[in-house]
């Protein structure tokens, strides 16, 4: 029983860790842009696909350095085609052009790398379990959850230590005055865009090593993004990590106990953060 | 000029949508498209109820879309072999979701409103899929039909004269919309209006806001149920994809496309994406690239839909 537990609370921790890469990357978006990207994950698939395509040149390491970083480029250049028109217009143009994104890429990834599922070969030494006891406890599972965890503390230095990230956190509260005091605001955004979609991207190839790739990838994990930035409140980036790995562990734990309310119990804490405190856990007042 | 060229329209839309199976086999369609049509401008409809005239942008209708479609296909199937019973229990089932979800968000607004919605509207979809002993999961509901309309003196023969069974749809799109009118041009619908240009104004008037957007919500989703329940009573058959959110995206596209500022602009826009969703998907495998091109060129260059444009070309 402490065993199964602590495999569902693992899994959880590593699912939770997902979502929170998904949703700080769609956070960061929204906070800075106005923009819910339901595009990201289609984002997310094309970083799994084009690792798988790198791999046999770069080999794993190389295509987990590089395709992320491909990703983001891709963002960065339909942020500047697309998105950028749509600032300061209404949220739903936004929000039907990503939805319209999202269809393409799904249907362009299937074109291009084909509908069936391929594998995704990690190291073999990453897949071994660590110890015969805790044979859930892959090395590659451990890995992830460092990887996402030193990620995460990179992004949060990023934001609190250096001047871009300064500007980020200073025009997500008033993007007008940033403006005024000389910044390059569009530089910003579309800088800011591509962040987001770099962790998009980097959650596409550490899921394919565990899920395998198919087009539809990053369908299950766009909408407990969405849960885990709501459970967290918009605006806020701890908040979003928070939420995504509360709704991760949560939905852990439940299916040990009740395997098939475990994606039940993510709206459950979604319906109770509303009732109880509309904004978020960590909102803040009056912000949507 | 404009109030004539109003009633001209009006005319024109319903000239159209009454003869029309009679054309659209001519022109080398067929009826089904045409009551399709009917039915998801009645679904565009609904959700222009929320969205045009109240301004509150709703990404989740397929969610009541796909339990009013449920709703009647269980109820059909498992316990009264009765058409109207089984579209009245789609229409219970999927207002009583939308009133009991909407005190959650009616709270919220903009582009949190809308995530919130998408959100709830997952949760149908993953009952839909997973409770398989009464949804079927992915393989959906089927082994039944709709029911020949009894009314008494005469049956309604709308299982196999696929005619018959478009006028019915269109009576109901024509009931509905009537409501509809009707609702806006009350004090209540005005109250919505007025929302919509100005909520902090509208507050400050003393009107219930959050209590307002709560029943535009529910009127809103009802109707889309309705449309629902006549969606799955056309194809004798429900699955999962009918709750997905790509299905809700398509609702807001169409209401966008024809025009959200007018009345009559979704039923446009759902013709067009129909057409057009018709003729590719019969071309090309490749269908969906093509409609999320779609959705893009919309956004970029036709923002105020067709109904938008033509009206602004007439008032300048």
């Amino acid at each position: 029983m402490t065993t199964l537990l602590l495999f569902n609370v693992v899994n959880g921790l590593i699912i939770g860790a997902f979502y929170a890469l998904m949703a700080l990357g769609l956070s960061l978006i929204l906070n800075l842009s106005g923009v819910i990207n339901f595009a990201h994950g289609g984002f997310l698939a094309i970083g799994g696909y084009l690792a798988y395509t790198l791999m046999p040149y770069l080999g794993y390491w190389g295509a987990l350095l590089v395709s992320p970083f491909l990703v983001a480029f891709i963002g960065v250049a339909v942020e500047r085609v697309l998105i950028r028109r749509l600032y300061g217009r209404d949220p739903l143009y936004s929000l039907l052009l990503t939805f319209g994104l999202a269809f393409m890429i799904e249907d362009g990834t299937r074109f291009i790398w084909g509908a069936q599922s391929l594998p995704f070969q990690i190291p073999s030494w990453l897949g071994a379990p660590l110890s015969a006891s805790l044979f859930f406890l892959t090395g590659y599972r451990v890995f992830m959850m460092l990887l996402v965890a030193s990620v995460v503390i990179g992004l949060f230095l990023i934001l609190n230590r250096t001047r871009l990230g300064l500007r980020i956190r200073a025009g997500t509260l008033d993007l007008e005055t940033v403006s005024v005091l000389g910044v390059n605001v569009r530089v910003l955004r579309n800088l800011n865009f591509g962040l987001g979609i770099y962790l998009a991207g980097l959650a596409g190839v550490l899921a394919s090593g565990m899920l395998g790739l198919q087009p539809t990838v990053g369908d299950n994990l766009i909408m407990p993004s969405f849960i885990a930035i709501i459970v967290g409140g918009l605006g806020s980036l701890p908040g979003t990590l928070f939420g995504g790995v509360l709704i991760g562990v949560a939905s852990g734990v439940t299916t040990v106990f009740l395997p098939s309310a475990s994606e039940a119990v993510i709206y459950a804490i979604m319906a109770a953060v509303l009732i109880v405190r509309p904004r978020g856990l960590f909102g803040e007042e009056g912000r949507f | 000029m404009w109030k004539f060229d109003k009633r001209a329209g009006d005319v024109l839309v319903w000239a159209l949508v009454l003869t029309a199976p009679f054309w659209l086999p001519a022109l080398g369609s067929y009826v089904e498209l045409g009551t399709r049509v009917v039915i998801y401008a009645l679904a565009a409809m609904a959700l222009n109820f929320l969205l045009g005239y109240t301004g509150v942008l709703s990404f989740g209708h397929a969610a009541y879309f796909g339990l009013g479609a449920y709703g009647t296909a269980l109820t059909i199937k498992y316990l009264c072999p009765s058409t109207p019973v089984g579209m009245l229990a789609g229409t219970v089932l999927g207002t009583a979701a939308a009133a009991l979800i909407g005190p959650l968000i009616a709270r919220l607004r903009g582009v949190y409103f809308a995530m919130c919605t998408i959100a709830f509207g997952q949760v149908f979809y993953f009952i839909a899929f997973q409770w398989r002993s009464l949804t079927g999961g992915d393989d959906g509901v089927s082994a039944w039909h709709r029911m020949p309309l009894d009314l008494g003196f005469t049956t309604i023969d709308i299982l196999n004269n696929n005619k018959a069974f478009y006028y019915f749809c269109v009576l109901v799109l024509a009931a509905s919309a009537a409501a509809m009118a009707y609702l806006l041009r009350s004090p209540f619908g005005r109250t919505l209006l007025a929302i919509r240009e100005n909520e902090r104004r509208a507050r400050f008037l003393g009107i219930p806001v959050d209590r307002h957007i709560w029943m535009s919500w529910v009127i809103s989703c009802f109707f889309v149920s309705v449309a629902g329940t006549l969606f799955t009573l056309m194809n004798d058959f429900v699955d999962p994809r009918a709750v997905r959110w790509d299905q809700s995206g398509n609702f807001v596209i169409m209401a966008v496309l024809g025009g959200m500022r007018s009345f009559w602009g979704p039923l446009i826009g759902a013709a067009i994406f129909l057409i057009l969703q018709d003729y590719v998907s019969s071309h090309t495998e490749n269908w969906m690239s093509f409609v999320g091109l779609f959705f893009v060129l919309i956004v970029l260059f036709f923002p105020r839909g067709v109904l938008g444009l033509i009206r602004r070309k007439s008032a300048s």
